[in-house]
This record gives structure tokens, C-alpha cells and sequence, in this order.
């Protein structure tokens, strides 16, 4: 097959005088990283590969080995639908390997190529649909605060609107290039938009969410404003979540589906769900990377706080949305902590582990929470069994240095080298002096 | 593994039978056996053989892609003739780009015989077909692999592009997506008939809102290619 798909690449770029190819891959912090070659070196590099020094990758090799190897992967070479007409331009997502061959321990999309082929073994298919939030801004001067594009809400629809039109066109490249969306709408904030991408193996939407957040900032640079990730970037409004519809199928059947169950979940999707929310605390300094995140995980604006589930309850980490006409294959759990600034591979990777690790030693489901919780005190969340999210970075990573499974399924080298990391990222914050601090205290004390 | 001739009509299956060696031998012909499991054939360069036998009857799956495989060569396609059961003749379905001429087993040997004489008389210049199949405004160019929509270029991946040539090719009939699968995937596919939604999906994205319809759902059953035939 690989030989066939290699065959079709070259004479495609060929035929349509592909100029770059740039190869595509991903840092251990979840940035997309590319570097080009000339269309003559195409054929070696699918063959042999491309030798690139690792060592100023966030997270790749120590210096002693800082070769690594690049290999394309044929079944994601894919033209790429701006830049020059005439010049075309393809891109192509890379596996990164040993110079020996073996696969790179520091490589983000073969941690999860890992965890997919596992539960492949087990004969599971894993498949994810994201939602994914983002702002508008128009670009603002050093030292201003971002000023969105417009001032609409949830499903508005403003005459004349430039995010409108934004989205409009960033869909219609997102399409263009294989990624089907499912729904597309102004959120509930300023200048705030969401893109519900259609469910594919988990794998190829980690890739799409690479390519997601490329296609939506490029489409926003060439009408000179920018689109960002960044969790929360305004106070008091709804930050950007990157909910995550998850699913397992054995062959043609949702393994997560029960027609006699009062819930229509099978007992594997239950004790899937009691993993991810046994686990949950342990993923999210992956989930929700940075010191932003945590400030979009506060109660009061449709993010998850507690860790619990329910069919139709906003407010948990966990939400069971009732399939339309009670259509089997749409029975889904959806994993509403994740933001858009996370690196998908690792997010997907663990969200599997985890879910899967209360597959196999059976965990037991604990009660549906379909209360609003965030109206319930401490005390009252105390007796109903149902305990917290990290609060903050710092905590997220105390729980991540101690969980086995994170440590098993991200291997040692991303695991030590992203605490490390993450733990440095929390100091700078740690030592910052803050305008909230000048304007609280140094008048008063 | 010695190099045979040039020249030589290579014989694939699960195993050799004496059946077909002696028939074979018996006929004067000089010819190689490659069993499936054997993978030194990938060393042998095109245009050592005259013509295939492949023996369906044991695997078919491992003989389709032999034979897929074999149309894939950049050179004129090898001539293939490929030994099925009576029970198997479904496989032949929507395969006919992989074969040229099929003998049924238990063969009679003067049969296969004169089958195979005439697969390697009429072998030579395989007579061209058409190089662009064309629907409506959409164009496949079998040769280039290149797709295009009202002359626009369609850039699609390789097995978008191989699941919108199988259907191009047939169109107007209903496939469900387990026969996708097998004839476009090949078995070896672990995905199941998911992977064909999927693609479908993407296909569509590809062509289009004014060309998306040309892939149909039909509801329980699988896919169609083409405009409803009652709306012109």
C-alpha cells in the first residue's frame, strides 16, 4: 500500500507542479513545526526520509543525539489551497524516527500512532469529534489588551460582519483540503466563533487540528487580523474549550452502544467513562497546558469544574448528548475540560489510556450529577462524592508527577521533559507581579 | 531464489498445485511459481513476465492484491488470468480492471490450456482504454491520478482519489460499503465500513456544496455515484 500511495504522491506533485513540499510535524508543547524541500528531494524523502537536527525542538532530542529522521507519511500529502497559484505548495505530515529507524520516543503523533495501534489490537477503533473555540482580535500594539472584531453572542447573526465572513472563508479552505465540518456559529463571546470538525479516527483529527488552527490563523493574516487559541483571553466572558466527542467502535458496531441499557451505554462505555473521571485530574496539565487555561475552569461559564457526568448537564466534566432518533452509531461521550491550545496527539493519547484503563480493570461508574453544580457548596459536593479539576497549573502538574499511567503512556522522555518544562512556566508566572496585585494591594497595605 | 527467464508467465497462489504445474509443463510453457507468502517476487523488475496465473481459490484476498499490484506497474499491464471456484464467482464483480480472462477450478487441463494461449497471444499492447473518465464536469485522468471539477483541480489523497475512480467508473449503481471496502480498500483494511463513510465525507468537502450530491446516500443500503436518474 505504502509503495502505491508513494507512486500517487510523486506523480501528483508532479503533474501539479508541487514547488515545496513542506514537511509537518509536531513539538512535545504541541506546536506545528515545518520544514520545506524542493519537489526533486520528494522521492528521497518518502523513501529514505529527511535527517534534521532536533536539539532546538521543544521537547526532542538531547544534545548527544540530535539527529532524528523525518518520514513522510503519504496518506496526508495534501496541496495546500493558498500562497501562489502558480507555485504550488503541499504539505505532508512526518514521523519522526531514530537515525536507525526506530520510532523517536520524543514525537508527539507516535505516542498516540502507539496508542491507536494498541486498542487497534484489541480490535477498537478510536474516534473523535472536537469542537474547537477561538477568538478574533485585531492585531493590538504592545502592551494593549486584545480588542475583538465584534461584539455578538451565542448563534448571532450580524449583518455585515467580518467574523462571519472570516469563518465563512476559513471553512470553505477547511474543506477544500479534506477536514468536513459539522457545524460553524458565533459563540457566546465577543468575537468568539466555533467549528465542530466532523468524527474520523483519532489520529487523522489529531493531524486536523494541526492543520485547524494553521488554516483558521493563516485565513485570519491575509485580512490583516489574528485568530487565537489562548483559553481565556478576556475576563469575564466565556473562554475557548476544545470539547471532545469520543467514541470506540469494534468493526461496523459502537462499542459504546446498549439498546437495553436505560442510558443506551454498553458496559464497556461506562467503565471507559469511570476511567476518564478517575484519571481526569492526572491528564490535565496535558489537556489544559498552560497558566491560562486554569483561568477558563472557573465556574459560571459553561466549563467543566467537578468531576462528574450526566446526560444533559453543561456544568460536568463528562456529557452523554442524546443522539439524535436514537441512532446507535452516534452514541458518544463528550470530554468538555480540553482547550484548543493543548497538543492534540498527547490530549487524545491520554483520554484513550485513561478510558481504557477503566475498561480493563473494570471500573465502576459513579452516579449520574444532574444537578447544576455549580449552584452546590463544597459541603453538598463533598457528601455527593464528587471532587475537583486542578485549580491551577501548579496543581495540575503535582497530580501529573504522580500518576503512573501519564508517566506509562506518554514514555519517560515527554513525560520528565514536559513537568520539567511546565514546572518553569509555572515559576515565571509565580514570580510575576501582576496589575491586579498593584491595584489591589499597594494603595491599602 | 534463482532469476527466471525473461519471458517467463509467472504463477501466484497459496500454494502450487501439481494440478496446475503439470498442466503447465505438459503445455511446453516456461513459468515461475510464487507462493503469497513469498515476498523475494518484489525483487524480480517489470518486464519479466509474459503474462500471470493467479490462483483465487485458496486467499483470495492475498491473490486480489497480487493482482493489484501487478496493474500498478508503471508499464503495460501484465495479462492476467485468475482461477476462481464456482463459489466464488462474486469475487469477480466490479474487479474487471484487475483480470483480463478467468478459468474456473477444478479446471479441465485442455481448458486452461487454450486460455492460456490465447491470454499470451493476445498479450502484446494491451488495447488502450480511455485515459479520462468523465462525469458531468468532473474529470479523472487515470493516467496523471489527477482529478479536476469544472477544469479546477481536485486535490485529493490517495485513497480519496481511489474510492472517487472505483465509483466514477460504475455509476448509477448502488455499492454498500462493505463491497467498497474490499474492492477499493482491499481486505487487508482493519477500519471497517466506517473508513468509507469518512471518506465519502471528505470527498464531498473536496467537490464541493454544487457537486456534493454527485456521491448519494442511500439510506441502509451504502453509496451511488452520479445524478438520481429522476432528476435530470
Amino acid at each position: 500500500m505504502r509503495e502505491q500511495q508513494c507512486d500517487y504522491v510523486l506523480k501528483t506533485a508532479s503533474e501539479r507542479g508541487v514547488r515545496m513540499v513542506r514537511l509537518w510535524f509536531t513539538d512535545v508543547l504541541g506546536n506545528l513545526k515545518s520544514f520545506a524541500i524542493s519537489q526533486n528531494e520528494l522521492e528521497n524523502a518518502l523513501n529514505d526520509g529527511m535527517t534534521f537536527d532536533g536539539s532546538s525542538i521543544d521537547g526532542f532530542s538531547r544534545v548527544q543525539e540530535s539527529d532524528v529522521l523525518a518520514i513522510p507519511d503519504p496518506d496526508t500529502f495534501q496541496i495546500l489551497p493558498f500562497g501562489d497559484k502558480d507555485a504550488a505548495e503541499a504539505r505532508v505530515f512526518c514521523d519522526i524516527h531514530h537515525l536507525n529507524g526506530s520510532a523517536f520516543t520524543g514525537d508527539p503523533r507516535q505516542v498516540l500512532r502507539r496508542h491507536v495501534e494498541a486498542a487497534r489490537s484489541e480490535g477498537l477503533t478510536f474516534y473523535i469529534a472536537p469542537d474547537i473555540e477561538f477568538f478574533y482580535f485585531t492585531p493590538p500594539q504592545p502592551g494593549e489588551r486584545p480588542t475583538p472584531l465584534d461584539f455578538g453572542g451565542y448563534f448571532d447573526l450580524t449583518t455585515r460582519d467580518v467574523t462571519g465572513d472570516l469563518r465563512k472563508q476559513t471553512i470553505r479552505t477547511l474543506e477544500q483540503i479534506g477536514i468536513p465540518v459539522e457545524y460553524s456559529f458565533h459563540e457566546d463571546s465577543p468575537s468568539q466563533q466555533e467549528i465542530d470538525l466532523r468524527h474520523d479516527d483519532a489520529l487523522t483529527i489529531a493531524d486536523s487540528v494541526m492543520t485547524f488552527r494553521h488554516v483558521v490563523r493563516e485565513v485570519a493574516a491575509a485580512h490583516g487580523v489574528y485568530a487565537t487559541f489562548m483559553p481565556k483571553p478576556l475576563e469575564g466572558v466565556q473562554g475557548s474549550g476544545m470539547h471532545t466527542h469520543l467514541s470506540l467502535f469494534t468493526g461496523d458496531e459502537n462499542a459504546f452502544y446498549d439498546e437495553a441499557d436505560e442510558y443506551n451505554l454498553s458496559p464497556l462505555a461506562k467503565s471507559f467513562m469511570a476511567g476518564l473521571l478517575q484519571h481526569a485530574a492526572e491528564i490535565t496539565a496535558i489537556t489544559n497546558p498552560t497558566v491560562n487555561s486554569y483561568k477558563r475552569l472557573v465556574p459560571g461559564f459553561e466549563a467543566p469544574v467537578h468531576l462528574s457526568w450526566a446526560r444533559n448537564n453543561r456544568s460536568g466534566l463528562i456529557r452523554v448528548p442524546i443522539p439524535k432518533r436514537g441512532n446507535p452509531l452516534a452514541t458518544r461521550l463528550e470530554y468538555r475540560s480540553p482547550d484548543p491550545s493543548c497538543n492534540p496527539y498527547l490530549a487524545f493519547s491520554l483520554m484513550l489510556a485513561a478510558g481504557l484503563k477503566g475498561v480493563r480493570e473494570g471500573y465502576e461508574l459513579p452516579v449520574e450529577a444532574d444537578a447544576n453544580l455549580f449552584e452546590l457548596d463544597d459541603r453538598a459536593l463533598g457528601k455527593l462524592g464528587i471532587g475537583q479539576l486542578p485549580q491551577s497549573l501548579s496543581e495540575a502538574l503535582h497530580v501529573m508527577e504522580r500518576s503512573e499511567l501519564v508517566h506509562e503512556a506518554l514514555g519517560e522522555h515527554i513525560f520528565e521533559w514536559y513537568v520539567r518544562n511546565k514546572r518553569r512556566e509555572w515559576m515565571d508566572y509565580k514570580t510575576h507581579v501582576s496589575q491586579f496585585e498593584i491595584d489591589r494591594y499597594l494603595g491599602k497595605l | 531464489m534463482t532469476q527466471p527467464e525473461s519471458g517467463t508467465l509467472l504463477v501466484v497462489g497459496d500454494q502450487i498445485s501439481t494440478e496446475l504445474a503439470r498442466t503447465l509443463d505438459l503445455s511446453g510453457r516456461t513459468w515461475h511459481g510464487i507462493c503469497f507468502e513469498d515476498q523475494s517476487r518484489s525483487t524480480i523488475p517489470d518486464g519479466y513476465w509474459v503474462g500471470a496465473i493467479i490462483d483465487l481459490s485458496a486467499d483470495p484476498e492475498a491473490g486480489w492484491s497480487v493482482a493489484r499490484n501487478l496493474r500498478r506497474t508503471d508499464r503495460d499491464p501484465i495479462r492476467t488470468l485468475v482461477l476462481v471456484s464456482g463459489a466464488q464467482l462474486s469475487e469477480l464483480e466490479h474487479r474487471d480492471e484487475l483480470f483480463d480472462d478467468f478459468c474456473l477450478t477444478p479446471f479441465h487441463p485442455t481448458e486452461l490450456e487454450a486460455r492460456v494461449a490465447h491470454l499470451l497471444a493476445s498479450a502484446g499492447p494491451v488495447a488502450t482504454k480511455s485515459e479520462v473518465v468523465m462525469y458531468e464536469n468532473l474529470a479523472l485522468n487515470l493516467e496523471t491520478y489527477q482529478a479536476s471539477v469544472s477544469e479546477q483541480p481536485l486535490d485529493l489523497t490517495y485513497m480519496e482519489y481511489e474510492l472517487l475512480k472505483f465509483l466514477v467508473q460504475n455509476p448509477g449503481k448502488v455499492f454498500s460499503r462493505e463491497m467498497l471496502l474490499s474492492r477499493v480498500w482491499g481486505y487487508d483494511y482493519y477500519g471497517g465500513a466506517r473508513t468509507v463513510d469518512v471518506h465519502v465525507r471528505r470527498l464531498r468537502a473536496k467537490l464541493g456544496e454544487e457537486h456534493a450530491d454527485l456521491l448519494q446516500t442511500v439510506r441502509s443500503v451504502g453509496y451511488r455515484f452520479g445524478r438520481s436518474r429522476w432528476k435530470p
